[in-house]
């Protein structure tokens, strides 16, 4: 394989002008992932802020009203800032190495599509300081708690919602065309890594439910401000409605923030367990049913609301089986770590982690998928434990694990691997002490989204805030790990990770600015 | 913290019935529904562990032998549809095997043989209020745990959060039928001893039945956000014998009586006050604050209220019909002209409020009779 | 098909982001539909239409009809129904009222917005004359009785034999799009 080392182009512009004009997609990439950082910590003061009341029984520190408000804005910037921004961020630093191509299709979109976010949240934090407050009406803004009974700030989260929407469209259709479009010749769509698969497959999932949701907070803003009766009774509409067409859009977009993350761990296990991934064909395969059977399950967060039984019974049959596919790329991992010859630096230990914490969110999601049981787990501290370690060991630690596992080739540079190590424990220890312990309480009967509990609760409640204040504050370790290593890191070797594959690694470390100008020649595999 | 991991271990291997001693689990609650509804949880459970002991212990083994460290060799296959045929079949079995009987116990749940007792179920922000249908009777079921335990002034008694004024009380062995429906936003009415959650929802009813074994008094709470006070609003349900429930909803009848006579009688200023700050706590605290300083511009302060310092007849008016633009209920649809003339009475002497007037239940009464 | 309108271009993808957010308002209307042909969800069908057989002798089997009187977001209108509880034969045509009194000193608009439990009963309830079918003016201080005429139909399903018909008044004065259910 060859590529061009740098070149002909002049280097990145100096300065600040640099990162407002840059179309090149580390650049643009390396945006995505400091800014989604930094809505990490937003989202986790937020969090703080939860736990910190949750500590103990009683109202201590903020009024349930602000709590409200905590509760709802740590989700939506968590889904919306931090998980979704992060994923953008790999595919672009990756996709276009992974396929050989010079950058994304569409350069200047790129550019467009980040900086909409950062004026998207200040919109969105600003209404924390607004008159009436911030939403606090859950992320998941039920009718009619988010329309006649919503605070100002409302109509503030609408266009919130829409720009960002506009950003995860626009970013979307830059990748699905970037990959149909600019692979180097002879790379078939069978050839694509793994991680370029996922994420071809979470952009169509994007680019057809973010519309929805584009539509179901445009209805919220005409019930609000232009007299229509979508979601009220009153006026012949009917807030059952709002919860089919924001779950219609909303659970593909669960699996939208975790089917990149599938990615990152197809191409992590095998480099560290030098073989090959087990089972390429059957893992396209299942991916995609995931995102087919994703459209079809919707309901299943709607159990109590009502249903027909047909409904109910449709909605559970389809939950299960979901199971299928997502325990099919689970053996298949661990298939490609049977007989390899493992070693486990940080983003082999984060991926381990993902492929076990994410199971057992996994399993409890098959407990909720049980229709009657669900009875007494829906809307409980239950479901809390399950979305959070499908999406924190789940999600994050997949993110974790792609900066960790590329950071040598993006800046040429090695991070500490025993600071690396610390870092993995104290979040592995923090994340089960935090996520664990709740599913006792919502078994027990402690329902969400309240910022005083029964007694019986109160145990567990503060073992959990440990381990969030634990989990946290660990993070500050990852900014420390990451900072040291770009400034001063050991410098990395061509190949860092000796097992890995793939034509990201062909390109000179760190990655020169301009790659693959011209398309490399591929080997026959 | 150890004698919990001892317990949390014997409570993955004994069957059903000890665990629900512990906090950890679902209770196994005191209906025929509530128990096979435990039992298809515990079932699940125990797949989902056998299924998470025998993935990650291949995992846990093949990372120990499998390590470059340990001079293992990387074979290099790379798949085997016999395999993969083999492993989305079997989940396939399995799945079908839970389902079931979780069909089954759903079914159950959809039977509308003819319900002994129908009580309709309307959430309010932050209360639930209980007709029982063909019977005279209805009520409000209030958050009962003093503000002095909620802002850690005292300690909390052992039915923190989860006590009410009211109860509903329903006799055992009988089908019970609930009609849910809301007030204003979606709420939920969940307790767990009879596995029943239901959303409450406006402009709608959905039902529930259950047959309660066990005579008891059962806790639940609001399971939907509706707001501020969405964890303040808790449910008691008091199973008990035919006889005392019939004994129960005679009484029921009689006080609602009793309440229209005592309208009637004489009230002195010290017992409209004294009654007006427990009605005031309950019913008006949460949203004009206990001192009377409201949230503005939400909630209009009613110290220094031109209203409250002003005529009396505006200011009755206003509690019992409400501002419902601005969020303020009709209370003469929810309280006695007795609570009312209290609360008025108490709000304007309070504070910095010392009008010396004193509304009485007779007056409000009256306002109610010529609207 | 042309190139620019393919999933692989900007143009496609583009198209089916439109059309996505179409169907996102066509969820709508579906859902609706959805209830109507399927009677899901205890939405009642409009003014029955068709013509009610008087002769055809009693039916021997008898249901119980509840009535449920809603006030939506605490008005304070009286709202009542004269009847909790009505035992009729299947087929039989009765009428019962509900009363309203508007107890605001301005005139307002109502609006009765019906549901029926068990849901699959819905669509045996025939409505011959319902205050729901329009929109209500009542001026200040106004009280109104409100027949409302109906029938079950013969052929629901032999496990229910009672349901309940929930009405809640919703005020719409300051909507002025018809109600109309």
């Amino acid at each position: 394989m060859s590529a061009h080392a740098e070149t002909l182009h002049h280097g990145p512009a100096k300065g600040i002008s640099r990162w407002i004009l840059t179309t090149n997609h580390k650049d643009i990439g390396t945006l995505y992932l400091v800014f989604s950082l930094i809505m990490l910590f937003i989202g986790g003061t937020m969090a703080f802020v939860i736990r910190a009341e949750l500590f103990q029984p009683g109202l201590q520190l903020v009024m349930p009203e602000f709590f409200n408000q905590m509760t709802t804005m740590h989700g939506l910037i968590m889904i919306f800032g931090a998980v979704m921004p992060a994923f953008v961020g790999l595919a672009n630093w990756q996709v276009p190495l992974m396929i050989g191509a010079p950058d994304m299709a569409l350069p200047r979109l790129n550019n467009f599509s980040f900086w909409i976010l950062p004026f998207a949240f200040t919109m969105l934090l600003s209404t924390l300081f607004m008159p009436g407050g911030a939403p606090d009406f859950g992320w998941t803004f039920y009718a009619p708690l988010s329309t006649t009974y919503a605070p100002p700030s409302v109509t503030f989260f609408v266009f919130a919602v829409h720009m960002m929407g506009i950003s995860s469209i626009l970013g979307a259709i830059n990748v699905i065309v970037t990959i149909f479009n600019m692979r180097a010749p002879g790379m078939k769509m069978m050839d694509l890594p793994l991680f370029v698969w996922s994420w071809l497959i979470t952009a169509f999932l994007l680019i057809a439910v973010m519309p929805v949701l584009a539509a179901v907070v445009t209805m919220v803003l005409m019930d609000v401000h232009f007299g229509t009766s979508f979601f009220s009774a009153g006026g012949g509409g009917d807030p059952v409605l709002f919860q089919h067409v924001f779950w219609f859009f909303a659970h593909p977009e669960v699996y939208i923030m975790v089917l990149p993350a599938f990615g990152v761990i197809s191409e992590i296990i095998p480099t560290f367990s030098r073989k090959p991934l087990f089972g390429y064909r059957a893992m396209v395969l299942a991916t995609i049913a995931i995102a087919f059977l994703s459209f079809i399950v919707w309901a299943h967060h709607m159990f109590t609301v009502g249903m027909p039984l047909t409904g109910e019974l449709f909605f559970m049959y389809t939950t299960m089986l979901i199971a299928v596919p997502t325990g099919v790329k689970v053996f298949n991992w661990i298939s490609t770590m049977f007989r390899g010859a493992m070693t486990f630096e940080t983003p082999m230990l984060f991926a381990i982690a993902f492929i076990v914490l994410f199971t057992i969110g996994g399993l409890s999601g098959l407990m909720l998928a049980i229709a009657p049981a669900d009875f007494q787990y829906h809307d409980t501290y239950f479901v809390v434990a399950h979305f959070h370690y499908v999406l924190v060991p789940g999600s994050v630690f997949g993110i974790i694990a792609a900066v960790y596992y590329w950071l040598p080739k993006w800046s040429g540079n090695m991070y500490d691997e025993k600071l690396g190590q610390w870092h993995f424990w104290l979040s592995f220890i923090g994340v089960n002490l935090t996520f664990f312990p709740m599913h006792f309480v919502g078994l027990a009967g402690m329902p969400r989204r309240i910022p005083d509990y029964a007694l019986q609760f109160a145990d567990f409640n503060m073992l959990t805030s440990l381990g969030a204040f634990l989990f946290g504050t660990t993070q500050l370790l990852f900014v420390y790990i990451l900072v040291k290593t770009v400034r001063s890191g050991k410098p990395a070797e061509q190949l860092p990770w000796e097992g890995a594959r793939g034509l990201e690694w062909s390109v000179p470390t760190p990655a020169p600015y301009h790659t693959f100008t011209t398309p490399p020649e591929l080997n026959k595999e | 913290m150890f004698r919990r991991l001892h317990l949390l271990c014997l409570a993955l291997v004994l069957p059903p019935a000890p665990l629900r001693a512990l906090e950890f689990n679902m209770p196994v609650g005191v209906t025929d529904t509530s128990q096979s509804i435990f039992n298809l949880h515990m079932t699940i459970f125990y797949i989902c562990l056998a299924i998470a002991v025998v993935v990650f212990g291949v995992m846990l083994w093949s990372i120990y032998h499998h390590r470059k460290s340990k001079g293992h060799e990387a074979a290099q296959f790379h798949g085997n549809i016999l395999v993969e045929v083999i492993w989305t079949t079997i989940p396939f079995l399995i799945l079908i095997a839970i389902a079931i009987p979780s069909t089954i116990t759903l079914k159950d749940l959809y039977d509308t043989t003819e319900s002994d007792i129908d009580i309709q179920v309307t959430g309010h922000q932050w209360k639930w209020h209980y007709k029982y249908i063909g019977e005279d009777v209805d009520f409000f079921s209030v958050l009962a745990t003093p503000r002095e335990e909620i802002e850690n002034r005292k300690k909390k008694n052992p039915n923190y959060l989860l006590e009410v004024d009211n109860p509903v009380v329903v006799p055992v062995h009988k089908k019970i039928r609930f009609l849910f429906t809301s007030n204003d936003v979606i709420h939920a009415w969940w307790v767990p001893d009879l596995a029943i959650k239901k959303d409450a929802i406006p402009g709608f009813i959905n039902e529930s039945w259950t047959r309660i074994n066990e005579p008891g008094l059962y806790r639940g709470q609001c399971a939907e956000l509706c707001g501020k006070h969405h964890a303040f609003m808790p449910i008691e349900l008091k199973a008990v014998s035919e006889a005392e429930y019939e004994t129960w909803l005679a009484e029921q009848k009689t006080a609602q009586e009793a309440a229209v006579a005592a309208a009637e009688k004489d009230w002195s200023m010290e017992e409209l006050m004294n009654t007006g700050a427990t009605v005031y706590e309950k019913n008006c605290a949460a949203c004009h604050q206990a001192d009377g300083s409201g949230m503005p511009p939400t909630f209009p302060p009613l110290d220094g209220s031109a209203i409250v310092q002003g005529e009396k007849i505006d200011h009755m008016k206003i509690v019992v019909n409400g501002r419902v633009e601005k969020g303020m209920p009709a209370f003469g649809k929810q309280l006695s002209a007795v609570d009312i003339a209290a609360a008025i009475t108490f709000e304007r002497n309070s504070w910095g409020n010392q009008t010396d007037d004193m509304v009485t239940p007779a007056e409000v009464q009256d306002l109610m009779d010529k609207q | 098909m042309k190139s620019w309108l393919k999933p692989s271009s900007p143009g496609g993808l583009v198209l089916i982001v439109v059309l996505m957010f179409g169907f996102g308002f066509a969820l709508v209307p579906l859902y609706d539909v959805f209830c109507e042909v399927t009677g899901l969800n205890g939405k009642t069908k409009g003014a029955y239409q068709g013509q009610i057989n008087a002769q055809a002798a009693p039916s021997e089997r008898t249901i119980t009809v509840q009535f449920i009187a809603n006030r939506n977001d605490n008005l304070s209108w009286d709202f009542v129904a004269e009847e909790e509880e009505i035992k009729l034969s299947v087929g039989e045509r009765k009428q019962t009222h509900f009363s309203v009194n508007n107890t605001y000193d301005k005139a307002v608009v109502a609006q009765a917005i019906p549901s029926v439990s068990p849901p699959q009963a819905a669509d045996y309830l025939n409505k011959i004359e319902c205050f729901c079918f329009q929109r209500q003016p009542l001026e200040a201080g106004e009280a109104k009785q409100f027949p409302l005429v109906f029938f079950i139909d013969p052929a629901l399903p032999e496990d229910i034999s009672k349901l309940t018909l929930s009405y809640t008044l919703f005020d719409i004065s300051d909507r002025n799009s018809n109600g109309e259910d």
